[in-house]
C-alpha cells in the first residue's frame, strides 16, 4: 500500500501538474501482459550460429598450452576463436572515462585468475555441437596459489593476482592503494567520546538472478555494418566498449536493445558482445552468445562482497563525535566497476548523519574470483548495513530509543558534509518521522517537531582542524586515452574478413599512449596532471 | 523452543546519478504531422518504467496527452547516445534530457500556432488535451494536429527539440576525498518487523513500515512497483542470496533456482509505504530516483530486528537459519529485548 504524503514539504512543489502524478499505464503494458514485448533473444536469423566459451577450471593457473586440433574438425564447428584473433584483447569498463588501466583479456592469454575465465571460444552451428567440440579442446594449465580473502591478498608475498595492479589494489590518484577521506579529527573526537565502539561487517556476493540470463546476438549488416541485439542496459557503454576491443569505428555497429528481462546492475558489463560480433565477423554469419543458468549465477559478475571495519565515539547524550571507517570491497580477478565503487562509497561516508570528524580509508582489492560488478545500490548497499546496524548498537550502547537516535544525529540543510558540500534538500528527520508514525512507534514531542529546515548549519557548517598527513610523490603517470579518442585503428577501416581468409594478424595488446589530449576530464587515477 | 518477535529500524540516503557526475544523456523529440510526439533515445527501459515515466514528462512539458507521445529506446542508429540506465540516473538524467528537448519542441510548436492565429506566441498557451488557445480567450484556439500540418505543409518548419542533460564531472581530492559526488538525494526510513525461530534458526518478515522521499512521485503506480519490489529485494538479499555461502570460501556455489534461494509468496510480508515528495533543484519536476535506494534499508532493520527478537547481532550478510542459530548457540539462546 502506498500513502502520498502531500501535507509535507507541500510549500516547495506546484502541484497544479496535468500529467506528472498520475499512475498512467505504463506506454509498453500491452506487450508485456500479451507476451508480445520483443527480448534480444526472439530475433531468430537465417544461418544463426551459437558460440559457446571454455572456461578455466582454476582460480588461478599459467596457460602453457591450448590444442584446438581435434575441437576445429568436431562436427558443425565454424570457427575456434582465442585470445590472440582478439583486435584488443585488452580492455577496462571504464575507460570510457578515462579511469583505471586496461586490465582484463576477452580471452585469457597467459593465465587465468578466476574460476570460469572465459579462455577459448567455439562457434558452432548448433549449441550441442559446440559444446561437444569445447569437451575436445585440450588446455595444459599450471596451478598457482590464489587468494580469496580481501585482507590476505593485501598482505606482502600473497600471490599477484592481476599483474596490471601487482600489489593487489586498483591505485588511486597514481599514490595511493586506497581513496581516502578525511574530515575534522577522529583522534581527537575518540579522546573526548565517552564511549568508543569498533565494529567488524561482512557481506558476501549477490547474484543478480535476471530472468533473462546476459547475452546478445550479432549478424553481418548490409555495406560492412554490424547489427547487435542486445540485452545490455547502458547500450552506448556497450558499443564503445565492442568499438575499443574489435578495434574498428563505433559506426560499424548498429546496437538495438529492448526489453530487458532484469539488470539489476549485472547487464552493464558487455560480458557477451565482443565475442559474438567477433565470431559474425569471423564466420561472415549471425552468432548468438547467452549464458547459461550457471555460468550466469558462477562467472556472470554478482555484486562484490564488501568487509567494512567502523570505529565510533559517542557522548552520553547519543551525539556522534568521531567515526572512522576502513573497508574493503572484493573486486575479484578485474576491475570492471568496482574502483569506480570504492569513490562513490567515501562520498556516502559517513552516511545520512552530521559528524564532525570522520576518517575513511576504501580498498578496491584483487582476488582469485569471478570479477564483480554494480549491482542495486552500487558502493551503497553493504556501507548502509554496516552504518545502520552501527547505529543500533550505538543508541542501544548509550540508552536512546533508536528511532530518536537517528532523528539527533540527522544532517539537516546547511549542514557541512565530510565531503565539504553543503547539505541541501535533506529529508531524513521527515523519512523518520513519518515512518515511525506509520510504524506506531512513539517519539516524543520535541523529537516530533525537529525538521531537516531548522536549526542546521552554524556550527554545524564548519570544519574542524584536519591533521596533515605526509603525501608521497607522485611517479610520472603514463596517460592512457579514453575509449573515445583512442588511436584510429591502425591498419584498416574495414572489419576483419569472414573466413576462409584468414584471421586477423595476431597482435600483442596495443601499449597505452604516453601523450594525447583527452576530450574527457579525468576522474582520477591514470590522470595526467 | 520458541518464536521471538522484534522489531528494528533503519534510515538512510541515496545519491541520485552517477558519482562525481559527467554522466551526459541526450533526446530527441519530433512530431508527426498530424500531431503526433516521437521521442528517441537510446536509452535502456530495464522493466522500471521509463518509457512510461519520459513519457508523462514530455506530454507535461509539451502540453500535450499523454497518448500523443511515443517514447522509443535503445537504438543506437536513431536515439543520441545516453551513458545508461544505472546509478538510479534514468529519471533524473534522461527526463531532464527529454524535458529539455520537449521545451524546444513546444517553443517551435508555439510559434507555428502563432502564426495560423496571427498573435504573438507569448499570447498563447496550452490545455493538455491536444488544443493551443489565447490565454484568457479560449475560443481562440487551434488544434495541435492543425499545427502540425501547417508547419510541415505550409509554413516550413520542424516541431522538434534536442535536450541534453549533465552535471559536470567533479574531480576528488586524493588527499581529503573533497568533491561534489551528487546534486541531489533520496531518503528513506524503513520498521521492519520478524518473528525469530530459535530452534531453527529460521527468520520469518511479519511487517514494514516505511517513508521514502523521493523529490517527486512522477508516476506513483511506478514508484509503487519500484518500491514494493526493492524491499523484496531487500529480504532477499538480507535472508537469503549468495553464490558464495562461506565467503571467503569459495565453495558450495548455487548453479540454479534450486540452490539459489530466494523469498517465496509465502516469504513476503504486508509492507505500508509513504511516499514523501520534497522537490530537487535540478530534477526534472523535482524528481529524483527510487530506483536502487529501496533495497538498502532492510537488511540492516531487519538484522536490527532479530537482535530485538533474540538479542543476537547478525553482522554477516546474508543471514542465514545457519547463522542465527550458531550465534544463538554462542550466547546461550535467545535473549528477546525489550519489545517495541
Amino acid at each position: 500500500m502506498l500513502e502520498l504524503r502531500k501535507d509535507i514539504f507541500a510549500d516547495e512543489r506546484d502541484d497544479n501538474l496535468k500529467e506528472i502524478g498520475k499512475g498512467t499505464q505504463r506506454q509498453d503494458m500491452l506487450g508485456h501482459v500479451t507476451g508480445t514485448s520483443t527480448y534480444f533473444d526472439d530475433h531468430k536469423l537465417q544461418g544463426m550460429q551459437h558460440l559457446k566459451v571454455l572456461r578455466s577450471p582454476y582460480a588461478h593457473a599459467r596457460l602453457r598450452r591450448i590444442d584446438t586440433m581435434e575441437a576445429e574438425r568436431s562436427p558443425g564447428v565454424r570457427r575456434i576463436i582465442r585470445g590472440a584473433d582478439v583486435p584488443r584483447n585488452l580492455n577496462t569498463l571504464l575507460s570510457l572515462i578515462n579511469f583505471g588501466k586496461d586490465d582484463e583479456p576477452s580471452l585469457a592469454v597467459d593465465k587465468v585468475r578466476y574460476k570460469g575465465e572465459p579462455v577459448v571460444a567455439v562457434v558452432a552451428e548448433s549449441p550441442r555441437e559446440a559444446y561437444e567440440a569445447m569437451a575436445k579442446v585440450r588446455v595444459d594449465y599450471d596451478p598457482l596459489p590464489a587468494v580469496f580473502d580481501v585482507e590476505e591478498a593485501l598482505k606482502p608475498g600473497a600471490p599477484v593476482v592481476n599483474e596490471t595492479y601487482p600489489k593487489n589494489t586498483f591505485t588511486y590518484h597514481d599514490v595511493y592503494d586506497h581513496q581516502k577521506l578525511r574530515f575534522g579529527d577522529v583522534e581527537r573526537g575518540f579522546a573526548e567520546a565517552d564511549h568508543v565502539l569498533e565494529q567488524r561487517y561482512q557481506m558476501s556476493p549477490i547474484e543478480h538472478a535476471p530472468t533473462e540470463t546476459n547475452g546478445s546476438i550479432a549478424a553481418p549488416d548490409t555495406n560492412g555494418r554490424y547489427v547487435v541485439y542486445t540485452s545490455t542496459q547502458a547500450l552506448f557503454f556497450s558499443l564503445d566498449t565492442c568499438a575499443k576491443i574489435l578495434d574498428v569505428p563505433s559506426n560499424t555497429f548498429h546496437f538495438i536493445g529492448g526489453t530487458v528481462g532484469g539488470g539489476f546492475g549485472g547487464k552493464v558489463d558487455t560480458l557477451t558482445e565482443p565475442l559474438a560480433i567477433l565470431g559474425a565477423m569471423l564466420t561472415g554469419r549471425p552468432v548468438r552468445y547467452q549464458l547459461g543458468r550457471e555460468e550466469e549465477m558462477q562467472f556472470g559478475s554478482p555484486r562484490g562482497a564488501e568487509r567494512i571495519y567502523i570505529k565510533d565515539g559517542v557522548m552520553r547524550d547519543g551525539r556522534i563525535v568521531a567515526r572512522k571507517i576502513h573497508a574493503y570491497f572484493d573486486s575479484g580477478a578485474y576491475t570492471r566497476l568496482s574502483s569506480y565503487a570504492v569513490v562513490k562509497c567515501v562520498a556516502h561516508l559517513p552516511g545520512p548523519y552530521t559528524i564532525p570528524n570522520v576518517h575513511g580509508d576504501v580498498y578496491c582489492v584483487f582476488t582469485n574470483r569471478t570479477p564483480a560488478t554494480a549491482m542495486r545500490g552500487f558502493g551503497v548497499t553493504a556501507m548502509d548495513f554496516a552504518l545502520e546496524c552501527q547505529m543500533d548498537k550505538l543508541a542501544h550502547l548509550v540508552g536512546t530509543d533508536p528511532m530518536e537516535f537517528r532523528i539527533l544525529n540527522a544532517y539537516r540543510d546547511g549542514d557541512m558534509k565530510a565531503h565539504q558540500r553543503e547539505a541541501k534538500n535533506t529529508a531524513l528527520i521527515e523519512c523518520v518521522q513519518v515512518a515511525a508514525e506509520k510504524a506506531k512507534w512513539p517519539l516524543r514531542e520535541e523529537v516530533k517537531r525537529m525538521s531537516s529546515r531548522k536549526d542546521g548549519g552554524g556550527s554545524r557548517a564548519t570544519i574542524s582542524p584536519t591533521p596533515i598527513e605526509p603525501v608521497p610523490q607522485r611517479a610520472a603517470v603514463s596517460q592512457q586515452r579514453t575509449t573515445y579518442d583512442r588511436a584510429a585503428p591502425a591498419t584498416t577501416q574495414q572489419p576483419p574478413p569472414p573466413t576462409p581468409a584468414p584471421p586477423p594478424p595476431t597482435r600483442p595488446p596495443a601499449p597505452s599512449p604516453s601523450h594525447g589530449a583527452t576530450r574527457f576530464s579525468s576522474v582520477f587515477g591514470t590522470r595526467r596532471r | 523452543m520458541a518464536k521471538h518477535r522484534g522489531r528494528g529500524i533503519a534510515s538512510i540516503n541515496y545519491p541520485i546519478g552517477m558519482n562525481l557526475g559527467g554522466d551526459p544523456s541526450q533526446a530527441l523529440v519530433h512530431s508527426n504531422p498530424s500531431g503526433k510526439f516521437t521521442v528517441s533515445l537510446s536509452s535502456i527501459d530495464l522493466g522500471q518504467g521509463m518509457k512510461s515515466v519520459t513519457r508523462q514528462i514530455c506530454a507535461e512539458t509539451l502540453g500535450v496527452p499523454v497518448e500523443d507521445v511515443y517514447v522509443d529506446t535503445a537504438d543506437s542508429d536513431t536515439g543520441p547516445h545516453c551513458m545508461g540506465s544505472f546509478a538510479s540516473r534514468g529519471t533524473h538524467r534522461v527526463g531532464n534530457a527529454v524535458m529539455a528537448a520537449a521545451k524546444e519542441a513546444r517553443g517551435v510548436m508555439m510559434e507555428a500556432a502563432a502564426e495560423e492565429l496571427e498573435v504573438n506566441a507569448a499570447d498563447l498557451d496550452t490545455d493538455g488535451r491536444g488544443n493551443i488557445h489565447v490565454k484568457g480567450a479560449p475560443h481562440r484556439s487551434i488544434s495541435t494536429k492543425d499545427v502540425a500540418i501547417a508547419a510541415q505543409f505550409k509554413q516550413g518548419k520542424t516541431i522538434s527539440g534536442r535536450g541534453i542533460f549533465l552535471v559536470p564531472l567533479s574531480e576528488v581530492n586524493p588527499e581529503t576525498g573533497e568533491m561534489s559526488p551528487a546534486t541531489c538525494y533520496a531518503h528513506a526510513c524503513l520498521v521492519a518487523e520478524v518473528e525469530v525461530d530459535d530452534e531453527t534458526g529460521e527468520v520469518a518478515m511479519v511487517r514494514m513500515d516505511s517513508a521514502y522521499e523521493l523529490g517527486r512521485a512522477l508516476n506513483p503506480r511506478l514508484v509503487e512497483q519500484q518500491l514494493v519490489g526493492g524491499a523484496w529485494m531487500g529480504i532477499s538479499h538480507a535472508l537469503f542470496e549468495t553464490p558464495e555461502p562461506y565467503y571467503p570460501d569459495p565453495a558450495h556455489g548455487p548453479r540454479d533456482f534450486v540452490e539459489y534461494l530466494m523469498p517465496g509468496p509465502g516469504d513476503i510480508c504486508p509492507h505500508d509505504i509513504a511516499v514523501l515528495e520534497r522537490p530537487a533543484a535540478d530534477g526534472p519536476f523535482g524528481a529524483k530516483g527510487p530506483g536502487e535506494m529501496c533495497a538498502n534499508p532492510v537488511m540492516p532493520a531487519v538484522a536490527n530486528a532479530i537482535f530485538n527478537a533474540v538479542g543476537v547481532r547478525m553482522d554477516e550478510l546474508p543471514i542465514t537459519p545457519e547463522k542465527v542459530l550458531r550465534a544463538l548457540k554462542a550466547q546461550g539462546g535467545a535473549r528477546p529485548q525489550a519489545r517495541r
